[in-house]
């Protein structure tokens, strides 16, 4: 089997799956039961300064639910550790000593005083674990006190505070960034700038995930009130992949390691961001889902597909598809497909008809051959957008196949109808 | 033990009874309800909606549900059958809805649309909410005949569009074949009078019971006191084999048997032979042939004289019988019931297999049941021996909207060509109904 090992940042870990900074990584007991059962790393659920620990409510957690599928989305107002700080490095320093070969990590949290981080990172360095994750990214709760998102969004405070533990500590520094942001290379640039040996991303996005239409209140609801929180699972995968290959193809931010976090409970879904650039990732949702047992099929499902497409190891193929990722300008304006539907395949239920009649083109027929249901795409209408494969039930029934134009490749840039057009020699 | 004659009652505990003639299939909770509502893709110009012969908006009303929109759906349903309840029990969706849903084409596995239609009518009839509000009144009345699915959708069609209704039923209770005639098990609960009162719910319907069309009614005194009849009557006549012995003590008519089933309200009281054998292969036969199981019979043989795919019961219907431990066999006749002291005790049967006459082959059996289909009874219909309106095929003549030979009289349901289905009841009852209503608006 393809080699799963990872060194990402300097750390290393017996595969590219850890779990994020979040209850599942809150103690030792769940964090000892993730190991157990395979993960490759952790990063310890976001540590804040010394003396009384923070409060947290009740409820915490608010889901969106899509045709009875639970958790397709997920939101928390749930805040840093609500446990001791010494408790917690404790543990940290026992789990390190018993598992030297999985990847831990430490997120914190604290306030923008350089005095402050230079004191938390004193302590966390005492456990032996591999790095800290400064958490730039909770939207919700910290953010008003001064922390989390509210340094995540100000690239000058990401490059102040990350220039500060570069400064303050031997380990290497991941900074976990916010999607909360217009544009991501803002902060991510600023975290090279100071010095960041990674990036991790992204963080929940501010959200209020559904409204009690009885208590006339968002949820999660406490005591009648609810407050936006971060929203995270399958759901937001597509816009942490987008953030992802963003810092991935941009030369300020050319070998800066990549953590990749959001909505990633698939070997599928690691294998995207792994070809997008992300040297490990990061899971959550899924595990609170399901628990820990989905790293058997991560792992396995990875390797799998890594020997299938004969890649011997990540390095192969961590950016792969990065290459491919361009902006729309530069797309081939001259490629034509349309769609074909394979009528042994077809079960008449007509979405592919009803979703371009009402909403597209009119390019998919609906008639009827000796009283039975039928339909056909008219080639001369079809602008090859795929929105009826994408409505058709049936898996390989509508297929986009290509036309042969005999026209070369033309971009936006060279077309005639763009005004700023460059000339095409 | 006797040899002969063993027909005793009381044959299972009180807790078998209970079970045996409980629902046959637990209705959807909420969240089974939301996932199999969310197998629907939404067909566009949908096949299920085709295939339903009172054209429900099956991806509409399951849409609903999937919204948590229950009200929605069970209106939906019911603006188009007014049965929804009913039909969702005792559909055969196998043939109908589910057979032509495109997961059957795609997986083999239909959408569960009578359990969801169940699910959302459940909902509405529990919460006794009246969804429907009668138009102003017309002034016109109709006499409709027979409470039975046709009559009563009939008359809730013509209330609701303004009409004063009275039916008038034969029987104690209304709700024909859903309250006398479908297997137990289909409708428990009382379901078919739980129904009956929603429909009547509505206002504008009297229901006369004990009033039988040429006993206690003519159809002429209907004609002159009201504006339109319509005729709902079902049929009144069952087939006979046509052999001797036939009132052999043990030997049983299935219809008048379940109709006494289903009117007992303590089922151990009914008395059912050790060993039975059914003659029919329709709906009739299955379910007295199951019902006899789940009354305790040890041994029950269904004989049919074609073959599987010839039986007017669907396939579904046989499975059914044979996981209820019911024999099915193919390809023969009865050509003898054997009597011992008056007492059926055996009956000979012929293999009616291709190659000419068969072999024969004796079944000692303590009770038999007909179930070799019913027939129209012109009687009730009829003036000195004559039909007062005409026949076709030996059932009321209609025309593409239900209308008899009489201008003024409608007729519908099993009394008139078509299939024999509670669903297509309803919809000549309905359809009857809008042309009584435009015949009305325009007199």
């Amino acid at each position: 089997m393809a080699d799963l090992r990872c060194t990402f940042a300097g750390i290393k870990s017996p595969n590219p799956f850890w779990l994020a900074s979040a209850p599942p990584t809150d103690k030792e007991y769940n964090v000892v039961r993730a190991f157990k059962a395979g993960w490759g790393g952790a990063v310890w659920k976001t540590l804040g300064e010394a003396g009384p620990p923070v409060v947290n409510t009740a409820s915490r957690y608010g889901t969106l639910e899509v045709n009875g599928q639970r958790m397709v989305g997920f939101n928390n107002i749930e805040l840093i550790t609500d446990r001791p700080l010494e408790v917690n490095l404790r543990e940290i320093k026992q789990v390190k000593r018993d598992w030297p070969d999985r990847a831990l990590i430490v997120s914190l949290m604290v306030p923008c005083v350089e005095e402050s981080w230079k004191s938390i990172l004193a302590t966390v360095e005492d456990t032996a674990c591999d790095g800290v994750e400064l958490n730039f990214g909770c939207p919700h709760g910290m953010s008003e006190r001064g922390m989390g998102a509210a340094v995540g969004q100000v690239p000058e405070y990401i490059e102040m505070v990350t220039r500060w533990c570069k400064q303050h500590t031997r380990m290497p520094v991941l900074v976990k960034l916010t999607p909360n942001v217009t544009n991501i290379l803002g902060p991510a640039r600023a975290a090279r700038q100071g010095g960041a040996d990674a990036v991790s991303l992204i963080n929940t996005v501010n959200s209020i995930i559904a409204v009690d239409l009885d208590a006339m209140a968002p949820a999660p609801t406490v005591d009648g009130k609810g407050t936006h929180g971060g929203y995270c699972g399958p759901a937001v995968k597509p816009i942490a992949l987008h953030m992802v290959a963003e810092i991935a193809r941009d030369p300020h931010c050319a070998g800066l390691p990549i953590s990749g976090i959001g909505g990633i409970a698939t070997w599928r879904d690691a294998a995207e961001f792994l070809a997008l650039g992300a040297g490990s990732v990061q899971v959550c949702t899924a595990a609170m889902h399901y628990g820990f047992k989905i790293i058997d099929d991560l792992v396995d499902g990875l390797g799998n597909w890594l020997d299938e497409k004969g890649y011997a190891d990540l390095p192969a193929v961590v950016g792969r598809a990065v290459p491919n990722v361009t902006d729309w300008q530069y797309l081939n304006l001259n490629h034509r497909i349309v769609a074909r539907i394979d009528q042994d395949r077809c079960i008449k239920c007509g979405l592919c008809h009803i979703a371009c009649e009402d909403t597209s083109h009119q390019a998919v027929a609906a008639t009827r051959i000796d009283g039975e249901r039928h339909y056909e795409v008219i080639d001369a209408e079809c602008v090859g957008c795929n929105l009826c494969m994408h409505a058709c039930p049936v898996t390989g029934c509508i297929s986009m196949v290509e036309v042969e134009t005999g026209k070369p490749y033309l971009n936006w840039t060279q077309h005639p109808n763009n005004p700023m057009r460059q000339a095409a020699e | 033990m006797p040899d002969i004659g063993d027909i005793a009652a009381n044959r299972l505990s009180a807790d078998q009874y209970q079970r045996n003639f409980d629902d046959i299939e637990a209705p959807l909770d909420r969240k089974r309800a939301l996932v199999e509502a969310s197998r629907c893709y939404f067909c566009h110009d949908a096949p299920c909606l085709e295939a339903c012969p009172t054209g429900i908006d099956i991806p509409g009303f399951i849409r609903k549900i999937a919204t948590d929109n229950v009200k929605g759906s069970a209106v939906t349903i019911l603006e188009e059958n007014i049965m929804g309840g009913a039909c969702a029990r005792v559909c055969p969706t196998e043939i109908l809805c589910e057979q032509a849903c495109v997961r059957t084409a795609q997986e083999g596995k239909p959408v569960n649309i009578g359990a969801l239609q169940r699910y959302a009518t459940d909902w509405l009839l529990d919460r006794g909410i009246q969804p429907f509000q009668r138009a102003k009144s017309s002034g016109k009345t109709v006499a409709v005949v027979g409470a039975g699915p046709a009559g009563l959708a009939c008359a809730h069609r013509l209330a609701l569009l303004g009409h004063a209704v009275t039916v008038f039923e034969a029987r104690p209770k209304a709700g024909g074949l859903n309250e006398h005639g479908v297997a137990a098990y289909k409708v428990p609960h009382d379901f078919a009078q739980r129904e009956v009162g929603f429909i009547l719910s509505l206002g504008g319907i009297e229901l006369r019971t004990g009033q039988a069309l040429g006993r206690d009614v003519t159809l002429a005194q209907l004609r002159r006191d009201h504006d339109a009849v319509f005729i709902g009557t079902g049929l009144g006549g069952v087939n006979a084999l046509q052999l001797d012995n036939e009132a052999l003590a043990g030997v049983e008519d299935a219809v008048a048997y379940i109709e006494r089933l289903r009117q007992a309200d303590d089922k151990s009281a009914l008395s059912i032979g050790r060993r039975v054998v059914v003659i029919g292969g329709g709906n009739t036969a299955i379910d007295i042939a199951v019902q006899a199981r789940r009354l305790g019979a040890e041994d029950v043989t269904i004989v049919y004289r074609r073959g599987p795919q010839n039986m007017g019961a669907t396939g579904h219907e046989q499975d059914f019988a044979q996981t209820n431990g019911v024999r099915i066999r193919h390809w023969a006749r009865p050509v003898r019931l054997i009597g011992d002291s008056g007492r059926l005790a055996a009956a000979e049967f012929e293999s009616t297999a291709a190659g000419g006459p068969g072999r024969r082959f004796t079944l000692e059996t303590d009770m038999l049941f007909k179930a070799i289909g019913q027939v129209f009874v012109a009687a009730p219909v009829s003036e000195g021996g004559q039909a007062l309106l005409e026949l076709q095929a030996g059932r009321i003549a209609v025309d593409a909207e239900g209308r008899t030979s009489l201008p003024d009289v409608w007729a519908g349901g099993d009394c008139v060509a078509g299939p024999d289905l509670t669903v297509s009841a309803v919809q000549d009852g309905k359809r009857a109904a809008h042309a009584i209503d435009r015949y009305l608006r325009n007199a």
